[in-house]
């Protein structure tokens, strides 16, 4: 049995997000939620402990919070909030039990609805992901901050304004029609993979992992999977834990450790438990018509995760998910790594012939990434000079500690002197 | 809630437009307002002539300077409106999506800012 506070808090720690996504509903705007839940966990604090638990904790804090939201409504002084107000309390009073839905809706988890209004599309992304973090994951906004290496007042200032573009154009706090929906869940899964890929590939910082971030991500990525189990949602759940599953082996010793490529990677050190989650979640879905991008990308990272060393990988499949990844879904990222896996197929040649016409085009001239590879496959095919100037040019590009690292020891490698800055 | 449906579009690609074109044009127009007065989402809604007869008027220090042209000079100009009815913003860029200007240039969907009820306006 714990103690009445703390009670309190496993319930917050647990339920927040289901609370405030009911309250949302209910009061129709998430700043009112948000300070009106705020207050109902203060009160619990005191009540509980005095006067024992209730039966129904989550009820408890939904039924606190809306009438101190209709308090703070009564005593709104702006015509704006007063006309709300009236119209929030015929709705407060329509709504007997929290959990109640229209007759005519079929029941759905007020976090699907909460989901959508923050991912929609009328919002910037940077707006998208902040909100989605600041209201499902729980994150405070300084920790928000944090993770996009943002000042907390900017990201404070960002959800701010984001609330009042909600509450001005009238964003609907609903899930979309079916005409509407697979647009709009594609916006929700970009939301999530951008925020699992801040985590993963930290832009910059010194570290190459920010492993709190993976987990919101990959925490989010259940929660939609448990709400709406699309076939895409599914997928990119699925590249996630996949990805996620080589975080230890992904970075090497000590707190600044540089980052460790794929094929150099102690594979024993993977987490098989991610990988097995990954796998299943994606059995049977290539066999769908026109897979979709995350569907291909997952199969990618499940063939090397069931590759036992990197010297047995199934290089001629992952070109051909790669190939059907280009077809139908181009873009210039695809069409490197595709380059990078025709390399690995049939031999770095022909990888670097693709990467240098990708390279003329001109589209990723900033992507240091672009510049990393080409040098490889120069290294592999022993012209050295050339190599050692690619490594210079992806060093310039380069903001990652660790990655930065990891591109000065290959530069020395091939016989290069590191530029001096 | 209400909302304005400000239709920007390229005037010199309407001026090289063929007969056939506005024809063309015109009709869409009429038949997506039509439909929108029918569903009870029109307010109202007009098209403006072009930017070479706008003026634009400012005060500044008690004086009114009044110039020959549009406010700003811009890739696309505001060449009509519709003020519709609309439950939220996505049935409100749905109506926006289905006026002919959507396909050429672009629709800005601008909540209308909620007055008072005694705030001064004209008989219906």
């Amino acid at each position: 049995m714990d103690s009445g506070i703390e009670t309190v808090e496993r319930v917050f720690r647990e339920e927040r997000g289901r609370i405030l996504a009911t309250l949302i509903r209910l009061v129709g705007d998430i700043d009112v939620a948000e300070e009106s839940l705020a207050s109902a966990l203060e009160a619990a604090l005191v009540q509980w402990p005095a006067e024992g638990t209730p039966d129904n904790p989550r009820a408890w804090l939904i039924r606190a919070a809306r009438n101190k939201a209709v308090d703070r409504l009564r005593r709104g002084a702006l015509f704006e909030e007063k006309r709300t107000a009236l119209e929030m309390e015929a709705a407060l009073a329509m709504a007997s039990a929290p959990d109640a839905t229209p007759a005519h809706e079929e029941p759905v988890d007020d976090r699907l609805r909460l989901i959508f209004t923050c991912c929609h599309p009328s919002l910037a992304i940077e707006a998208q992901v902040a909100l989605t973090l600041r209201t499902l994951g729980g994150l405070e906004t300084e920790e928000i901050a944090r993770a996009f290496l943002v000042p907390a007042a900017t990201m404070a200032q960002r959800l701010v304004r984001a609330k009042a573009k909600i509450r001005q154009a009238g964003i609907p706090y609903r899930v979309p029609d079916s005409d509407e929906l697979p647009a709009r869940l594609d916006a929700v899964l970009a939301v999530i993979y951008l925020v699992f890929n801040e985590g993963y590939a930290a832009s910059s910082g010194s570290s190459p992992v920010r492993r709190e971030i993976c987990e919101e991500a990959i925490r989010l990525g259940r929660l939609l999977v448990e709400l709406m189990p699309a076939a895409e949602a599914r997928a990119l759940l699925a590249l996630m834990l996949l990805s996620d599953a080589r975080r230890d082996a992904r970075v090497g010793a000590g707190a600044d450790g540089e980052v460790i490529l794929l094929e150099d990677q102690d594979r024993s050190r993977w987490d098989r438990a991610a990988i097995r989650e990954g796998l299943a979640l994606i059995d049977g879905t290539l066999r769908a018509a026109f897979p979709g991008p995350y569907a291909l990308q997952a199969a990618i990272a499940g063939v090397h995760a069931q590759s036992e060393r990197a010297d047995q990988t199934d290089w001629v499949q992952i070109v051909g998910l790669y190939t059907l990844l280009a077809e139908l879904y181009p873009s210039p990222v695809v069409s490197l790594n595709h380059a990078v896996a025709i390399a690995m197929a049939t031999g770095p040649a022909e990888g670097l012939r693709r990467i240098d016409a990708l390279a003329a085009s001109g589209v990723l001239a900033d992507y240091h990434l672009l510049s990393a590879a080409r040098a490889d496959l120069l290294r592999r095919l022993g012209r050295f000079t050339e190599a050692a100037a690619a490594y210079r040019q992806a060093l310039a590009l380069a903001s990652n500690q660790s990655d930065r690292r990891f591109l000065q020891r290959r530069l020395i490698e091939v016989g290069g002197a590191i530029p001096a800055n | 809630m209400q909302y304005m449906l400000l239709i920007y579009g390229n005037e010199e690609g309407m001026k090289t437009a063929t007969p056939g074109d506005r024809e063309a044009m015109f009709k869409a127009y009429g038949d997506f307002t039509a439909s929108i007065v029918k569903s009870g989402n029109m307010k109202a809604g007009d098209a403006l002539q072009p930017t070479a007869s706008a003026t634009t008027v400012r005060v500044r220090d008690g004086k009114t300077l009044t110039t020959d042209g549009p406010f700003a000079e811009t890739k696309e100009q505001l060449g009509g409106y519709y003020l519709v009815e609309a439950k939220d913003l996505d049935e409100a860029t749905k109506l926006a999506a289905r006026i002919p200007g959507a396909r050429v240039g672009s629709i800005e969907v601008r909540p209308v800012m909620p007055m008072p009820a005694d705030y001064p306006r004209p008989k219906a």
